[in-house]
């Protein structure tokens, strides 16, 4: 089959590889017929996240229609469509009966080297390096999807790929962002990042809510969809001081909920500062650029609410813990535990209270996905989004 | 977590004090009055006969030090608890510039006690010796052992994990080293592990103790190619969570090469590999299989985790 492999920094390729084959009892194998390039897998691409190995096969935002059945699988049908969450989770550990899918205690097979650097291990995921699993990704025509029966949802209705494919990582991921807000009536919520995954967050924290919705990012064209998603105000961190935007804009109070969707390798307009984190991540003296989750502590309301969203490896340098303890904020993160989203976001899209597809730019074949990956990296040509088709 | 075998960090804080003993040993031999000019006790005859007496010591100390043997320490502990009473004696009646030289030297050595104390200390936690005995056979030829242990939370009724755990014949399909267990009698077992090199050790082992739904305990027969024991023990988790599975495992490594074929069979990372077999035993109970990747075909696996295969799926 054809897969997307990551050579190594800034080298994706799309080659010829064996096709998967099930390896226990409860896989199934998916043909893909629509599959995304994510926000996060550009830190593979730009080479942040350590344990890749040349030839990895990336993707995690994959569906397709199930071709072949593990015995354990009961649940499926070889025909049936699926769209397939990021997170592999096994239903039966206690992190999994409590709903926190993307930290199931199984699915990790390689949880001792993700104890050396994070303590505990998260769940396996697809296509993201050896730390969380070294599973094969779905930027290919063929996945191996294990624990099928408890991942993948069925798509019965006359629903397009595109309009349920985001339901596999970014729509619950936003989501996720937005609800651990406790969004209540008259709230502000500011989104940093107005990426695929803020973009989701701004429309969630308008369902679930919000009085006004603001985006921060520094793309013109992003902030344009931004407002098309229900933002309420945009900022451009290029041109605004974004304290003081947020603070005139609330009155001097702050956000109530402040949603980092950018995650470590973000940028600031100063470039004394921006050069500091590139400074230090560079010689390994710290992992990621922190600008958007440092912005976001001191911008928040004091009581108020930090949702993490955007994804972070390691280690971070000047983290305001000050302002953290002093003004008794919280914050809440953790990648997105989609299974439990998929039921209800998928009533939402199929009720028509959301269209996913305004976020999508582009749509190339597989065989384009180095291509899209650099245009998406580089932000050519307006793009916010690549679906690749197998 | 934790493993018998010496740590590495243990071992060279040990060299480190071998090396202060032997430089300390040979300047007090070479030139005792100096030492005792630069300690500020030249004025004492005594100090000038004791002098290449505690040089000696601190030669004989230097060898197992050097050696990287932390234990050794001890004998420095108490060497430095003389010398400290002797130098304490001695300033109290000294003054001025001696008097400043001797607090100084004092000083020093009240350091150097401190790391040795350290070293000495953390030499029993890591060599845990009577741990292990208390666990290995009486009949065990063994200068050291290697005494591991892992602890993890299973999502299921203790009966439950008590008795998949008692399936000795079943062990293997989650140790990752044992090749077979069969019955050979009645509480008694035949283990088949494998070793480096293609070869295979294998003893009987008898269980010792069993409580159901607490613990299982059992050791090597004598005759064993290596002696062993382990014990494991069922809790009922707090919360309704399941059952704290704890297990403690101890292989007594003889000296000589029989000894370092037993290292060898645990490889540089002993824990690591008792806390994979207990993921994949876990892995068992709550989801019915091994978990795989295509980076990871076996399992959770030490030896695996420092050479990942590609996340390619193989042809």
């Amino acid at each position: 089959m054809r897969a997307t492999q990551w050579m190594g920094k800034n080298h994706v390729e799309v080659n010829e590889v064996p096709d998967p084959r099930l390896l226990n009892d409860r896989d199934a194998i998916v043909k893909v017929t629509s599959t995304a390039i994510c926000g996060s897998d550009l830190h593979l691409y730009d080479g942040f996240i350590p344990t890749m190995k040349k030839g990895d096969i990336l993707g995690h935002e994959f569906m397709g229609e199930v071709v072949e059945v593990g015995r354990g699988v009961s649940n499926l049908r070889v025909g049936d469509r699926v769209v397939v969450p990021f997170p592999i989770a096994c239903g039966a550990c206690n992190a999994c009966e409590r709903g926190l899918f993307s930290v199931c205690e199984n699915s990790n097979p390689n949880a001792g080297m993700a104890e050396k650097l994070w303590g505990h291990s998260p769940c396996g995921i697809f296509g993201y390096s050896h730390l969380v699993g070294g599973y094969p990704g779905g930027q290919a025509e063929y996945a191996r999807v294990p624990f099928a029966d408890v991942g993948p949802f069925k798509v019965e209705d006359d629903l397009t790929d595109e309009q349920v494919l985001f339901l596999t990582d970014i729509f619950p991921t936003g989501y996720m962002g937005a609800e651990m807000c406790d969004i209540s009536p008259g709230d502000v919520v500011a989104v940093w990042g107005a990426g695929p995954v803020g973009l989701f967050a701004v429309a969630s924290a308008k369902m679930l809510g919000a009085e006004r919705v603001v985006a921060i990012d520094r793309f013109g064209y992003r902030l344009d969809k931004a407002r098309e998603a229900g933002a309420t105000d945009v900022l451009n961190y290029e041109e605004v001081d974004v304290l003081d935007a947020l603070n005139e804009l609330t009155a001097g109070r702050g956000p109530d909920g402040c949603i980092d969707a950018v995650g470590l390798e973000a940028t600031h307009p100063t470039t004394a500062v921006d050069a500091y984190d590139r400074a230090k991540t560079a010689v390994m003296a710290e992992t990621e650029r922190p600008h958007a989750l440092r912005e976001a502590i001191m911008a928040c309301r004091s009581g108020g609410t930090v949702s993490v969203i955007g994804v972070y490896g390691g280690l971070m340098d000047k983290f305001p813990v000050g302002s953290l303890m002093n003004r008794s904020l919280t914050v809440r993160t953790g990648q997105a535990h989609v299974h439990r989203y998929l039921k209800p976001l998928y009533e939402k899209i199929r009720d028509g209270e959301i269209d996913p597809t305004f976020l999508i730019s582009h749509t190339l074949p597989l065989d384009r996905a180095p291509e899209g990956y650099r245009m998406f990296r580089d932000k050519e040509d307006d793009c916010t989004k690549v679906v690749l088709k197998p | 977590m934790s493993s018998s075998r010496t740590r590495p960090a243990a071992r060279r804080t040990a060299r480190v004090l071998g090396l202060a003993s032997a430089g300390l040993g040979v300047a007090m031999l070479r030139d005792p009055k100096g030492v005792a000019r630069v300690s500020g006790v030249d004025d004492s005859a005594t100090a000038l006969s004791v002098i290449p007496l505690v040089g000696a010591r601190e030669l004989l100390h230097a060898l197992p030090l050097l050696a990287g043997r932390p234990g050794w320490a001890w004998t420095r502990v108490a060497g430095d608890a003389v010398d400290l009473t002797a130098m304490g004696v001695a300033l109290s009646h000294r003054g001025g510039e001696r008097g400043r030289r001797l607090r100084t030297a004092t000083a020093a050595v009240a350091g150097l006690a401190a790391l040795d104390l350290l070293t000495a200390a953390r030499s029993r936690r890591a060599g845990s010796r009577s741990a292990a005995r208390e666990l290995l056979p009486s009949s065990a030829p063994w200068k050291s052992a290697i005494d591991v242990s892992a602890a993890a939370t299973v999502n299921r009724p203790p009966q439950e994990v008590h008795a998949r755990w008692h399936d000795f014949s079943r062990l293997p399909e989650f140790m990752a080293h044992v090749r077979e267990v069969r019955p050979a009698g009645i509480g008694r077992w035949h283990w088949v592990a494998e070793a480096p090199g293609r070869r295979t050790v294998e003893w009987v082992a008898e269980v010792v103790e069993e409580s159901p739904g607490e613990r299982i305990r059992w050791r090597s027969l004598p005759g064993a190619d290596v002696e062993n024991a382990g014990v494991v023990e069922f809790r009922p988790a707090p919360g309704d969570q399941g059952t704290e599975v704890r297990v403690r495992l101890a292989y007594a490594q003889p000296g000589g090469k029989a000894g370092k074929a037993v290292a060898k069979l645990f490889g540089e990372a002993p824990d690591q590999q008792v806390r994979d077999d207990l993921a994949r035993f876990k892995q068992i109970l709550e989801t019915g299989q091994v978990v795989r990747s295509e980076g990871t075909p076996e399992g959770p696996l030490a030896r695996r985790m420092a050479k990942q295969q590609p996340a390619v799926p193989r042809s």
